[in-house]
């Protein structure tokens, strides 16, 4: 039952963040999540974030820092197998399914669904 | 009346209704801790369902993309994030949202600069830094040989 506990403070920590980067500076929603992914990747790179994702499994995995973590973690491998060509492949190899879902199921709906009044 | 821009903006801030933080803060947190809640669960019972480690995190992730991407079909994801801001933008799920939002409302515009082109509103920019950023660091294993 603690991994949900974990999962949820850190989780939950990870977007209150985010709320007060909304709350009291002028960053976009697109510049956020540029911001945690680069600080995932960044975190990742320099061994923060896997002691994290061990603590607190998808409270780490889920936000949009562990898409940055994912894309590091992927690099780091693809360079110990392939040397400097894995600096170019591992990213995307790992981040390869979500970003495939996001476009093909992005796709999808934004087809069979019709817009809607934003105001209602 | 005359007012000068200084004086303007100052009215402008206490006519504007101040951002709740009290409010959205522990929204976000609420929510945001909720969905990576549901991604916990997923994640396990996929694992119980015999799947690896690695294997059952990407799947959890491909089922929150998908489930985002219908909620925000069917309009109802919107209606969320309207009330946890941050909760239900920074888990992947916000991802898929900034997907298919754009993609949605822009299709009036066509198939292909329209819906197609419009798709990448948020997640190229995700995607170009998050690439670049991994690039740097994998060039920088290399030369220092930190694999």
């Amino acid at each position: 039952m603690m991994e949900y506990l974990y999962a949820f403070l850190v989780g939950g920590l990870l977007c209150a963040i985010g709320q007060v980067l909304i709350d009291y500076t002028k960053l976009t929603p697109a510049r956020i999540l540029v911001a945690y992914v680069v600080a995932g990747v960044i975190l990742g790179g320099i061994g923060l974030y896997e002691p994290l994702v061990e603590f607190a499994g998808a409270g780490a995995t889920v936000p949009l820092t562990g898409f940055g973590y994912l894309l590091s973690k992927g690099v780091k491998e693809a360079v110990a197998e392939k040397g400097l060509l894995g600096a170019m492949t591992g990213g995307l190899t790992a981040a390869a399914a979500g970003i495939t879902a996001a476009v093909v199921f992005g796709f999808l709906v934004a087809l069979i669904f019709k817009p809607k009044d934003k105001s209602v | 009346m005359n007012i000068t821009p200084n004086e303007y903006n100052e009215m402008a801030k206490k006519a504007s209704p101040g951002t709740k933080s009290y409010k959205t803060i522990p929204a976000a947190f609420l929510v945001g801790g909720l969905i990576c809640t549901l991604g916990q669960l997923l994640n396990n019972v996929y694992m119980d369902a015999g799947m690896s480690k690695d294997t059952a995190s990407t799947v959890t992730s491909i089922t929150l993309i998908f489930a985002a991407a219908l909620l925000t079909g069917l309009n109802l994801y919107n209606k969320i994030a309207k009330f946890a801001g941050a909760g239900t933008l920074v888990p992947i799920t916000g991802f898929s949202n900034g997907v298919v939002s754009p993609a949605l409302e822009f299709k009036s515009e066509g198939y292909v600069l329209g819906l197609g082109a419009k798709l990448f509103v948020i997640a190229g920019p995700v995607i170009v830094y998050g690439i670049t950023a991994s690039a740097v660091y994998g060039v920088i294993l290399y030369l220092f040989k930190l694999y």
